[in-house]
């Protein structure tokens, strides 16, 4: 399989409203800054993929316009899936293994502003026997929550410990939307609390891959992909144990992720309970406290939908590029509380 | 090391109609999906990963729905993809679903698309408001009546190509049980007369709204050899993309779908498309599209493409056979009507189109474009495995 590389990873500062600038406005200088750290022009770049979602525009096509921030004059070859970019990525990072391409752009965008985020979200649900009821996100995450509690695998208190570490690991990351101590505050959805929710805001972020010799040529410490799988489980939650992920379980074991140990896992886990059902998952509890948990702040610091998991690879390649880590996990979800999964390997040389 | 040659080994699609009040979405495609596995004779466990692929959410009001299709595709526990690059999104998930085989991540995946379109209006759909675009246009015909003006000026066709197209393209309709449009009584006189509805876009030359689905079963060499009937080899796969508006930009023939030709053709050693390809599926949403289409794919010089159709040379029975599945203009799922030409070009060289079936086709190119001439996705399929 051929050597493919997280060479560049560029984001916005995300903030709560974005009313006064385009997705295009948005995403340009995100572009422009991961090509910059290459060297690269955008006719270098072989393959070009997005994620983004028009529910979230209100809008048919949103990701037509975004292409324009692109410059994709002459043609590009290129691709969207109306996923988190996590999953563009990995669909640029197939298109590098067929050996039709060295180099990728990846980029992702959401701006959950212009509408009600949690009203939005209750429509990517059964459109038949769940979407009708229009239960929302938080409280489909409360119920997951409460389920977790009542298994005696964690507690509110546990739940706030979380949401704390997050916030004040976010002090030192300049993107953030929530940086340092955020009040626990009033249940939204018992048990969950608001600072227990991830922020609502807008963002861009963007990533540049390479194969092999170009990869060491564009940077100093490529990240490089030792493995990429996701998996996807079935969409009614009576179905599920909700306090299990057996999706990122089968990922990680696909992607070689306990073959050795980790120092750095970047999760993508909007709510504090999502992580704690995520590092049984990875095993994550069991290796002593040694793994660095969302050191970026996480979902919890900030929550462009449809980019927050591409974050999550950016953040640990951008360990990996200074030296930071060796060894990294990210993650990334979609779906009703952890429907479907993504599990990315990431190493230093 | 050389890619993994990919081979289609099962293709299924629904009955295409206005509106399939008899099953809900899951149902819609599971139908696709169950006939492209007993073409392949193949079962949900034999399949690594599900590429699904349509076009706006908006379409059925459900956001991302793969979600919730999961169930109904069997890929729990599997890898699951959504593609959506507009019109042409049939085609990319396609491709994006080869290349997982063609990459050695997955030997066996299932590709699907689909729309159930009497969920919601299209053409309103398809019509944006303020803010993100100035208030001009209903409906896509609104948006490429203009282009196709643009053509008739620049090479002088005369007006009455684009009702031949719509003519043969429905009179082929009735050779394949699976297309919407079943027009027997269909005359050029019919075409000619009915009304105009975007100058010079008549509607007997627009595409119909259709529900349906359309699946494909791609394999490897080894899943090849073991399919009960003959494959259709990928020999070349490409998409291009090109921004909507730009000053310069050509509407009538854009470089982006000149380049992906290319592409394609390169990778298939293809250096005369007329005379090397049997038949053509390319995606026709409205007439005088057949045309414009011949020029911009190579099959034809600028300005000589309606010459083509006016001379038959675009019928069944003609010598580059154009649409023989009836294409969009008989049948029009949105998000499946791209796969739904990959799909037909297969079929043509496993042998399988039934009674439109091309005699002796041993190669193929499927076709789809999207956005405002600006997404484009083909595939060269042949009889034969590509050399490696």
């Amino acid at each position: 399989m051929r050597e493919v590389a997280v060479v560049a990873f560029g984001q916005s500062v995300h903030v709560r409203d974005s009313a006064e600038t385009s997705e295009v406005e948005m995403l340009m200088p995100v572009l422009h800054d991961v090509l910059a750290q290459t060297g690269l022009a955008a006719r270098d770049i072989d393959f070009t993929c997005s994620g983004s979602c028009d529910y979230l525009a209100g809008r048919a096509f949103s990701f037509t316009m975004a292409l324009d921030g692109v410059g994709a004059w002459p043609p590009v070859s290129e691709s969207h899936v109306e996923m988190d970019g996590a999953w563009a990525l990995y669909e640029a990072w197939v298109k590098i293994l067929t050996g039709e391409a060295d180099t990728a752009l990846v980029y992702a965008y959401g701006k959950s502003s212009p509408g009600d985020l949690r009203e939005v979200l209750t429509r990517q649900l059964d459109p038949y026997y769940v979407a009708p009821l229009w239960p929302d996100s938080v409280a489909l995450a409360a119920l997951q929550a409460q389920a977790l509690i009542d298994a005696g695998l964690t507690d509110e208190r546990a739940l706030a410990g979380i949401a704390a570490r997050s916030r004040t690991a976010a002090e030192s990351n300049p993107h953030a939307q929530l940086r340092g101590a955020v009040p626990a505050g009033e249940p939204l959805v018992a048990p969950l609390r608001t600072g227990d929710c991830p922020p609502i805001g807008d963002g861009a972020a963007a990533v540049v891959l390479a194969a092999g010799d170009t990869a060491r040529r564009l940077t100093a410490r490529p990240a490089w992909i030792r493995g990429l799988d996701h998996r996807i489980e079935a969409h009614s939650l009576g179905v599920r144990d909700l306090t299990d992920s057996p999706s990122t379980r089968l990922a990680a074991e696909r992607a070689g992720a306990f073959e050795l140990p980790v120092d750095t896992a970047e999760l993508h886990a909007p709510f504090t309970s999502q992580e704690v059902v995520l590092r049984r998952a990875l095993g994550l509890d069991a290796a002593d406290g040694t793994v660095r948990i969302n050191p970026s702040g996480g979902a919890l610091a900030a929550n462009p939908v449809m980019a927050t998991g591409l974050i999550r690879i950016g953040e640990a390649a951008a360990r990996i590029h200074r030296g930071a880590s060796d060894r990294a996990l990210a993650h990334a979800t979609s779906g009703p509380c952890l429907q479907q999964n993504l599990v990315a390997v990431l190493e230093g040389e | 090391m050389s890619k993994e040659p990919v081979a289609v080994t099962g293709i299924g699609q629904t009955a295409h109609v206005a509106a399939r009040r008899d099953v809900s979405l899951a149902g819609l495609v599971r139908e696709a999906a169950r006939r492209a596995l007993d073409d392949a004779e193949l079962t949900w466990a034999d399949i690594d990963a599900v590429v699904i692929g349509k076009a706006p959410d908006f379409f059925e009001g459900v956001m991302m729905p793969e979600l919730y299709l999961a169930d109904a595709l069997g890929a729990v526990g599997k890898p699951m993809l959504r593609v959506h690059t507009a019109g042409s999104v049939g085609g990319s998930t396609a491709l994006v679903a080869a290349n997982l085989v063609a990459a050695r991540v997955h030997r066996t995946v299932l590709t699907l698309a689909f729309e159930k379109q009497s969920e919601s209006n299209a053409m309103w759909g398809l019509s944006l408001p303020i803010p993100f675009q100035q208030p001009l246009l209903a409906g896509a015909g609104g948006f490429f009546a203009p282009h196709v003006r643009a053509y008739m000026r620049r090479t002088g066709a005369p007006d009455t190509i684009g009702s031949l197209v719509a003519y043969k393209d429905r009179r082929n309709a009735l050779k394949n049980p699976y297309a919407h449009l079943h027009e027997e009584d269909i005359t050029l006189e019919k075409v000619q007369a009915s009304p105009m509805l975007w100058d010079p876009i008549r509607y007997s030359e627009t595409c119909p709204s259709s529900d349906g689905a359309c699946a494909m079963i791609l394999t490897d060499r080894a899943g090849a050899a073991r399919a009960p009937h003959p494959a259709a080899w990928v020999h070349g796969g490409a998409m291009r993309s090109e921004p909507t508006l730009f000053a310069g930009k050509d509407f009538v023939s854009p470089q982006a779908g000149k380049d992906c030709a290319a592409d394609v053709y390169r990778q298939a050693g293809i250096t005369d498309p007329r005379r090397q390809l049997d038949a053509v599926e390319m995606y026709v949403p409205f007439s005088w599209y057949e045309p414009m289409w011949l020029e911009n794919l190579g099959f034809a010089e600028e300005g000589e493409g309606w010459k083509l159709t006016e001379s038959g040379v675009t019928e069944l029975d003609g010598d580059l056979p154009v649409n023989p599945s009836g294409g969009v203009l008989s049948t029009n799922p949105i998000g499946a009507s791209g796969m739904l030409r990959f799909a037909e070009a297969a079929l043509q060289v496993r042998g399988r189109a039934g009674a439109h079936q091309v005699d002796g086709a041993r190669r193929a190119l499927g076709h789809a474009y999207g956005g405002g001439s600006q997404f484009f996705a083909m595939w060269l399929v042949g009889a034969e495995a590509p050399a490696t």
